[in-house]
Formats: structure tokens, sequence, C-alpha cells
């Protein structure tokens, strides 16, 4: 980023690797020409190294935000808990409060069993997900270029915005999932679980016809189960994508950078806080689902 | 080569279009329900602009995933690899 002459294209494809740590194997050629000799770990340059590392290569810079901006809301949210000053709250005490007490009403409109693990994880995600998609206001070339300068590699790849990395948005989705199916064969039993997978949305009387329908019944509601952690993962990382590849785009125009940086920011905070949203409120809904007997 | 490249970006074309036509459709009926529904009841407005933000979050959901899979195929085209 820092080199003279780049097209648009290498700026780019710059910006879209993430600074992955992973193991190329022995005998690996880099770009500058040398040789593995050993199998080594190393941040990768290009995204043919990034498939050559394979499954276990660790996208640090997702690790290290996602992990940053969930102590920062941690901490800041335990000091005001641990600070409730009854009467006349402060700035921040009083926003925190309007958050909780939002999620909270949001979570009683859905949710009828009682089950206390629910609101805060609704807080949880919702919180950490905006932390997340905010960092995606931040001007696209400022952090790179502060962390480049700062380990004195001007060839860094460092993406801040940890949704834009499917391995976060699936490792939500997918502890989400987790925690249905756990919900799901606490409250209805293990043979309830795989009845609601079975019987629905195909149910006779006749014993012969029930057992004949059971594949379909199968196919319809396994698709329907596998179709939430898939979309809820997907939904958030689209958007969040699409939108900080605009910004890209919008930073190689040039002059005309700055009016459209700022238009295409508004509407792109009404996104962050949507898809936040949205989040929660379906991690809801289908919690709720997964604890409600037929 | 331009074989694939050509068929990609047709391809991402294709994929980008008819997701915005189906979410413009999709919005417009979505945002005249939510119009009739509060000139009928004025008072149920907000509660209704939550839900109608609720349900525009879903009605996006697939159209974004198209835009971030047709990204993906315009910059880091992944049948490239089948060059080799």
């Amino acid at each position: 980023m820092a080199s003279e002459g780049m097209t648009s294209n290498e700026y780019i494809q710059h910006h879209l690797q993430n600074m992955v740590l992973g193991k190329l194997p022995a005998g690996y050629e880099r770009h500058g020409g040398d040789v593995l000799e050993h199998a080594t770990w190393t941040l990768a340059e290009n995204p043919q190294e990034v498939q050559a590392m394979g499954f276990w290569s660790f996208n640090m810079d997702t690790l290290g935000w996602s992990i940053f901006l969930g102590a920062v809301f941690c901490f800041l949210f335990y000091r005001v808990a641990k600070n409730t000053v009854a009467g006349a709250p402060s700035g921040f005490h009083n926003f925190v409060e309007w958050v909780v007490e939002g999620i909270d009403a949001n979570v009683k409109d859905v949710f009828h069993v009682h089950n206390p693990l629910i609101a805060p994880l609704a807080l949880t995600v919702f919180v950490w997900v905006v932390l997340m998609n905010t960092m995606d206001l931040v001007p696209v070339d400022w952090l790179p270029l502060a962390a480049q300068t700062i380990s004195g590699n001007p060839e860094l790849h460092f993406r801040v915005v940890p949704s834009t990395d499917p391995n976060i948005t699936f490792g939500l989705s997918l502890s989400v999932f987790a925690l249905i199916i756990y919900y799901s064969i606490k409250m209805k039993g293990l043979g309830g679980f795989i009845a609601e997978l079975t019987l629905h949305p195909f149910h006779f009387d006749n014993i012969f016809l029930q057992i004949l329908f059971i594949p379909f019944n199968f196919l319809l509601e396994g698709v329907n189960l596998v179709a939430k952690p898939v979309s809820l993962a997907l939904r958030l990382f689209g958007n969040l994508y699409a939108g900080e590849l605009i910004f890209m785009l919008i930073a190689l125009c040039g002059f005309w950078q700055l009016p459209l940086h700022f238009v295409w920011a508004i509407f792109h905070i009404l996104i962050v806080l949507l898809q936040a949203f949205v989040f929660m409120m379906l991690t809801i809904v289908y919690l709720s689902m997964a604890h409600e007997h037929h | 080569m331009e074989t694939i490249l050509a068929f990609t970006s047709l391809g991402v074309l294709i994929v980008l279009g008819m997701g915005a036509f189906g979410t413009a459709i999709g919005f417009g009926v979505l945002g005249g329900k939510f119009l009739e529904g509060s000139a009928r009841q004025p008072e149920l407005a907000p509660m209704l602009q939550v839900k109608m933000f609720l349900v525009a979050g879903l009605v996006d959901a697939v159209t974004m995933i198209g835009i971030g899979i047709g990204m993906w195929f315009t910059l880091a085209n992944p049948f490239l690899n089948y060059l080799k």
C-alpha cells in the first residue's frame, strides 16, 4: 500500500486479504524466489499462500480485533454494573441502562419460557456485533497504515472489521446453533427432538403412511434446521463485506471521495445497527422456538 | 481462461441483477403495507416501524449473500484455480 504504481485491482486485492498466520509446507516457493527448507509458521503474502496453508491457518487480525472488542464491551459494562448508583445516574450509566432495558423488552416480547441465559446472550450478541461492525466506519486506510508503520512491514495485510471474515460470523451462528440443539433436546427430550424432525409437517394417524413420509419430513425439517445458522452467518457477512468493498471502491475515486464517503458512511450506520439487531432478534426467536412444546 | 472470466462476470451480473430486482419489489411491498397499517392506526406506528426494520433485514439477507458471493467471484475468482 505504501508502494507507488499499485493498480486499483492490486489495491482492492491487498485490502481484501487477512493477516493469515499458517504453516507453509517444506519445499514451498515464496514470491521472493526463496524455497522453504522446512515447514514454517509464517504470515501469508498472497492468496495462493493462504490456500497452501490449508485449514489450520489463523486470521490473526480478525481474532485480535474481535477479542479486543469483546473485552472492551465486557470491561465497560462490568464497570457500570459495579458502580450502580440509585438516583441520578451519569450519562454512560443511562446509556447502558437504556440498552439493557431495550433488549430485555425485546426478549420478553418473544420469549415466554423462563431461561436466565437468553437476555444476557442477546445483549452480548447485539453489543459485540455492533462494536465489530462499527470498525467499518473508521476510514479504510488509517488502521492498516498504522499497523504497517508499527510493524515495519510495508506489505502487511490488516483487516480491522471482524464481521467481514466469515470465520467470525460462522463462529457466532454455530454457537447459537449448538444452543438451539442443546435446548431442543433439554426441553423436549432426545425422542421429542427427533419426533419433531421426522413427524412434521406431514402428520398422519395411519402408522404405515407416517413411516412412509419420514424421509420427506426429515429432508424438509433438516433443511429448515441447517438453514438457520447458515443464513445467520452469511447475512451478516454479506452485508458487511459488501459495505467494506464499497468503501474501498470509493477510496479509489480520488477527489470525489469525501462526499461519497460521507453519504455511504451515514447509510452504513443504519446497516451496522440493523444487522446486529436482526442477528439478535433471530437468535432470540430461534431459541424460543427450541423451547416450545407441541 | 477468457471463457472462465467471461462466464464468471455474466454469472455475477445475473446474481446481482436478480437480487436487486427481488429486493426492490420486497421492500416496496413491505413499505407499502407499513404505510397502510400506520394510516389505519397511527398509534401503532412506532411498534410497526420496529417490526418493519426487522423484516427488512430478513428481506435483504439472500440478496446480500448474493452480493458477497458475486464480489468474491469477481475479485478472487475460485474458478481460476482449475486452470492448473
